[in-house]
């Protein structure tokens, strides 16, 4: 009896093995340096544009380019298209700023639910609070360390 | 040819985070947090720079480059204004994205309902 559960054990961990998904590190980074280097180069379109349409310097153009790119993000997620580009992308969709934006849209539409302010309000931040915290706080220490050093 | 050197440097930061998802368990929401946050230190210890100038967009895009903008601007603040920089510069820079995030976010997500799963 044991040996046979024994036995039983065994194939079904072979049959799992088999059956998960390979984490392929190569073709995981192949995409998502292709998925990522994609959405910089739409990036620098949109910066481009900014700088030849709308004449903005450098600091503007970016400000611009950040926003134009947290828009499509937004949007994207929106419509579900953002979900499947993420499915081929990995990190080459979290990592650039339209992630970001993913990060905010999917939870906040997906408690709708539970109302608009503990609901929408609350998960909006759900992943952007932990990333201004943090991104926010040292800024703050590294301005503060270049004043002293300065 | 901006191009070009804006894909492979997005691309390239992408792949560093590829390779963090696969080999160790941290989860995509703590790789953003840690992005932004290398950015920052990276920025300050003036690493940063020189791969936006040389990266553009493939630089700024990708959420180091958040942290690359908040940094900059606390940096840029207290040369302007002093120690009370380190406190206004980061979030005035960012602010145009920040808003963004939270605006449209907020929006999109009112407007549209989650695609059912397939």
């Amino acid at each position: 009896m044991d040996i046979k559960q024994e036995k039983i054990k065994k194939e079904y961990q072979v049959y799992v093995q088999r059956k998960m998904p390979g984490s392929n590190l190569l073709r995981d980074c192949i995409m998502a340096f292709l998925v990522g280097g994609i959405i910089c180069t739409i990036g620098q379109l949109v910066s481009n544009l900014g700088k030849t349409v709308f004449d903005f310097n450098t600091e503007e153009a970016s400000a611009f380019t950040s926003i134009t790119m947290i828009f499509l993000g937004a949007l994207l997620t929106g419509m579900g298209v953002y979900d499947d580009i993420g499915k081929y992308g990995g990190a080459g969709s979290v990592v650039p700023i339209t992630g970001f934006a993913n990060s905010i849209v999917s939870p906040a539409m997906e408690f709708k639910r539970e109302g608009y302010v503990f609901g929408v309000g609350a998960k909006l931040f759900s992943i952007a609070g932990p990333v201004l915290i943090y991104g926010i706080s040292a800024s703050v220490l590294a301005g503060l360390i270049y004043s002293f050093i300065k | 040819m901006d191009y070009v050197r804006a894909f492979i440097v997005g691309g390239l930061i992408c792949v560093i985070g590829q390779i963090l998802i696969d080999k160790t368990s941290l989860t995509p929401a703590r790789i953003l947090v840690s992005f932004v946050t290398a950015g920052v230190i990276l920025t300050a210890v003036g690493v940063y720079e020189p791969i936006v100038k040389f990266g553009g967009a493939g630089a700024t895009v990708p959420l180091p480059g958040f942290g690359y903008t908040l940094a900059k601007g606390a940096i840029k603040a207290v040369n302007e204004m002093g120690v009370l920089g380190a406190f206004t510069g980061g979030v005035r820079a960012a602010a145009g994205g920040i808003t963004a995030a939270i605006v449209f976010g907020y929006l999109i997500a009112v407007l549209f309902n989650p695609k059912m799963k397939r």
